[in-house]
Parts: C-alpha cells; sequence; structure tokens
C-alpha cells in the first residue's frame, strides 16, 4: 500500500492563512492503514484547525469528510457542494485527483506521501517497491534491491554492508544481505554469480510520467464512439 | 599489450605500489602539484578519489590531468553516484582523451554521509555494471552499440572490501568483477591480516588471482584513536583490538604506526595472490614515500 504521514501542524496552518471554508478528507484506504489519513486523523485534524481558529481569531469553517478511497472519482461526489480550502489526507495521488475533479477548490496536502511499503510492526510501516515498472526479485530471493538496497545495487553489496545493517542507517537490514540468506534458504546461490545487466530504466519514473493502458479493460474505439468519447 | 605503467608493472609480474590523493577542496592547483611532486616516484600510479565521503572536492579527472602534467600516473576514480552512463561514458572518453589510462570502478560513498546530504543521488549503474559498459567502451562500442572511431584506451579496475558482510559473499561479488571486465582490484585497507588470508585463500581457491591483479590495502594510522575511529565510524573496517593496544601503549604513536604499516605492506605481498600495495594515508599523503622505502618496494 501507499505509506504516508501526517504533515507537522504547523506547516498545514501556514497554508491555511487566508482561508474561509475547511473540509478535511480523509480517505480508508492506504493513508488510513498507515494511520495518517483515515477517519480518525481528519476528525483530529479537523478538532485541532478548529481549535487553532478559535484561538486565533482565524474564522475558519472546517468540516472534515472521509471518503472510501480519494483516488477513483466514484468515490468524491460527496465532496460536491463544498467550496474554498481542502486538507486532504490521502496521499497525493487522492489529493491530485481530487483537485483535478474540482477545479476550484484549493487542495493542500495534510500528509506527506512517502513510498509503496507494508507494515513491520505496530506503528512502522518499511518502503518494499520502488515502481521501477520492470520487476526482478525473482532473481532475488523476492527482496527488490532497488527499493530497499540505499544505492539500489542490482549485483551483491556495496563495502558498507556489516552485520546485516546498511551503512545509511543502522535501522535498515542490509538489504542483500538479506537477499544473500534469502537465495541461500532457496537453494539458488548460483543467482549470486549472474551478473544483472544494466537496466532499461524507461519503464521506470526516469521515462516521464507512466501510463498504463489495461487492454481488456479499456473501452476499443467502438465502445468509445458508443459513450460519446474521442 | 599495456596502456599505462600500472597495468606494465602487474602485467610482468612485478610488485606495484599505488597510493591515494585526496584531491583539493578548492581549485589549490599549487598545493595538488606540491603534493604530487613530494609524491612523485614513490608510486607506480596514484587514485584521485572521486569527491571521497561524498564531500565536494576538485573532480578526478582535473586533478588526474593536473597529476599527469607533474609526471604522475594517475588512476581516475568514478563513481555511480554522481553519474548516469552518458556522463560516465562522457566522462571516460574524456579522460582517455586527456591522457588518463587507469580508472577505478566504484559505487561511491552514499551521499548522506558527505556535506551534501540533501543531494539526490544517480545509480543508474552499479559498479559492477560500470565495468561492463566501460569495458565496451574500450572494445570500440558505446552501451547503445554505436561505434567509435577512436575508443578509449583504459586499463580498469575495480574496489574490494574483503571486511564487510556477507564474508563468503565478498569473493562472489569479486568474481562477477572480474566477470564484467576489472582488470585490477585494489582492496579496503587491510588491519585485519587474519580475515584478509582467508579473503585471498578463497580469491585463489576459486582461482582468481589469476584472472585479475590484486592490490591489496594499507594504511598508516597515527594513534590508537585513528584505529578506533577506523573500528567505529568506518563502514565495512575491521580493526583488530591488537593493532589498538599496539598504537595504545606505543611511546611514540606516530613513529609505531608507521612500522606496523611498513610490516602490514610487508606481509601483504607475501600472500599468494597479492600483486601489489595501495596505501591510502589520509591527510598524510607526505607519509607515502618514507613507507614505500622501508617496505622495499620503491617503483
Amino acid at each position: 500500500m501507499i505509506i504516508a504521514e501526517r504533515k507537522p501542524l504547523p506547516e498545514v496552518l501556514e497554508m491555511l492563512e487566508g482561508a474561509k471554508d475547511v473540509l478535511v478528507l480523509g480517505c480508508r484506504a492506504c493513508t488510513a492503514i498507515c494511520l495518517a489519513g483515515g477517519e480518525r486523523e481528519a476528525v483530529e485534524m479537523r478538532e485541532a484547525l478548529s481549535l487553532h481558529s478559535e484561538l486565533k481569531g482565524k474564522g475558519w469553517n472546517v468540516s472534515a469528510l472521509t471518503v472510501e478511497r480519494a483516488c477513483e472519482r466514484e468515490f468524491l461526489s460527496p465532496i460536491e457542494g463544498h467550496t474554498g480550502t481542502v486538507v486532504s489526507m490521502a496521499c497525493g495521488v487522492g489529493a491530485q485527483v481530487v483537485q483535478g475533479l474540482f477545479p476550484s477548490l484549493r487542495v493542500v496536502p495534510g500528509v506527506n506521501t512517502s513510498n509503496m511499503g507494508a507494515p513491520e510492526g505496530m506503528g512502522v510501516f518499511v518502503e518494499r517497491c520502488a515502481g521501477c515498472g520492470d520487476c526482478i526479485i525473482h532473481l532475488t530471493a523476492g527482496i527488490c534491491p532497488i527499493a530497499r538496497c540505499a544505492k539500489g545495487l542490482l549485483n551483491g553489496p556495496c563495502g558498507g554492508s556489516k552485520g546485516g545493517r546498511c551503512e545509511v542507517s543502522p535501522e535498515t537490514p542490509c538489504a542483500w544481505e538479506q537477499i544473500v540468506k534469502g537465495l541461500e534458504a532457496q537453494g539458488r546461490t548460483d543467482l549470486l554469480e549472474a551478473i544483472i545487466p544494466p537496466r532499461d530504466w524507461r519503464p521506470s519514473r526516469s521515462g516521464g510520467p507512466r501510463r498504463i493502458v489495461n487492454a481488456e479493460a479499456a473501452p476499443g474505439p467502438a465502445q468509445r464512439e458508443w459513450r460519446g468519447e474521442d | 599489450m599495456s596502456v599505462s605503467r600500472l597495468q606494465g608493472t602487474l602485467d610482468r609480474g612485478a610488485i606495484a605500489v599505488t597510493a591515494e590523493i585526496g584531491p583539493p577542496r578548492s581549485c589549490e592547483v599549487e598545493r595538488l602539484r606540491a603534493m604530487a611532486r613530494a609524491l612523485k616516484g614513490s608510486a607506480h600510479a596514484f587514485n584521485l578519489t572521486d569527491n571521497q565521503a561524498a564531500n565536494v572536492r576538485m573532480s578526478s579527472i582535473a586533478s588526474s590531468v593536473i597529476c599527469l602534467q607533474e609526471g604522475l600516473e594517475p588512476v581516475m576514480q568514478m563513481t555511480c553516484r554522481d553519474r548516469n552512463r552518458i556522463a560516465m561514458q562522457s566522462d571516460v572518453i574524456g579522460a582517455s582523451a586527456l591522457g588518463i589510462r587507469n580508472v577505478l570502478c566504484i559505487s561511491g560513498d552514499h551521499q548522506t554521509f558527505g556535506s551534501h546530504p540533501q543531494a539526490k543521488n544517480v545509480y543508474d549503474l552499479d559498479s559492477v555494471q560500470e565495468l561492463m559498459v566501460l569495458r565496451r567502451l574500450r572494445e570500440g562500442a558505446n552501451w547503445a552499440g554505436e561505434t567509435l572511431a577512436e575508443p578509449p584506451q583504459l586499463f580498469l579496475g575495480a574496489a574490494a572490501n574483503p571486511f564487510a558482510d556477507p564474508f563468503e559473499h565478498r569473493v562472489t561479488r569479486l568474481a562477477k568483477k572480474v566477470e564484467a571486465g576489472a582488470q585490477f582490484v585494489q582492496t579496503q585497507c587491510v588491519l585485519d591480516l587474519d580475515r584478509f588470508r582467508r579473503f585471498m585463500a578463497l580469491v585463489v581457491e576459486r582461482g582468481l588471482h589469476e584472472r585479475v591483479h590484486i592490490i591489496a590495502g594499507a594504511i598508516p594510522l597515527r594513534s590508537h584513536k585513528a584505529a578506533l575511529f577506523m573500528r567505529d565510524k568506518v563502514a565495512g573496517m575491521s580493526v583488530p583490538d591488537e593493532v589498538i593496544d599496539r598504537l595504545r601503549r606505543a611511546a611514540d604513536p606516530k613513529e609505531e604506526g608507521i612500522r606496523l604499516c611498513v610490516e602490514t605492506m610487508q606481509e601483504l605481498v607475501s600472500i599468494e595472490g597479492v600483486h601489489g600495495v595501495h596505501i591510502t594515508a589520509i591527510a598524510w599523503e607526505d607519509v607515502v614515500p618514507r613507507l614505500v622505502r622501508e617496505a622495499g618496494l620503491t617503483p
């Protein structure tokens, strides 16, 4: 899922200078699961903003609303009729979909969207996928060196791997140490000998913003014509 | 056919000596020239680091050229941290055009260790892939497959750290570098001779010493505090307690550090598969001629 964390409140307050109507928009998908922007956090944000407005005489009219998934327009009709500023507690994707659908609203981010990851323990979320667009984890014991090695090295650990830890942060396990252990467990250490050549980064972010078309789901010319689309 | 003095020395089976020069932080050309003159003759070639520890310094290309002008043969270090495959190939073609032949392919210290931790890193290639790309360049084509009318002349090197983990797979990684095109290898500084001997035994077992020239790292330490710093602050270093104790007990730690380094150099060249020593005297480069002389390794 997409991992995000709440922005520090002073930053949000600064973004709201001069606002009148403020809608805090929560999302029940990823940011709810990582405890950054679900219903609970949206309500907390509403309370914090209302209190600040009251104490400082800002005159903000703050409300909160949580949608099922902010990244899909089908779920965004509850926003209709709102004016002013939206503090998005959804990820950067949700925030942009909302902004695209309601151009007259001013959408400001209430969270910092960080990565594609998974919960590792109570309240701990770690990155797992870099979305490079060309998955190779069958070669690396199901561990992605692009997302999980600080240098994204594809051919083994750098000289800074010590005691299973990454030199960049002692809290981070060395991805390559994990890959080696994983391949040992799978009886596939032969894969450690194989060179992974320079990659084609075009399917990654380096190729520009990506667009995936699922031919089965995307309407063909006939359907588009029938639906009155270009 | 050898393209550099370093390659010639290694290919004829002689012990090669290399030493590291840290380029200045600004345009102090005269200081670099003075250092080059002081070190001239003490090694076959000199490594010019590429923004080591991710601190901004004079580029390894420029400082390599300045050393060339002073009659020193450079080993230009080139990290994957700061350049993609376009810049990498362009810089190497340019370097070769300027007379640089020895290139050391390395991942590079992560930028969070240096003066610009806010920087975005590149890592389009890793060091193994860098070797592949530069070998193809030398063979007459760029990575896109376009033919080069005049390919760069290169003697390609790689780094190896026998002291990082996981230990057994350090040799696997070295084997990949050899496979990718490494012709010489410079190792992390050796203070833990036992572990280095175990590493070399694995290297010899795989026959890698016959496919690549291994130049073992040596470092003079000024005090036991320097040894502690190496142990605790430098990632991927192994510093045995005996080394720390020996420096701590010494009446003149600096002299003891020199003696220790000289002994290590002599030990290193006696190990099967070791073809040379690489001296890293950080901010103490002027001690290099003495170390080489006392170790009996003057080129």
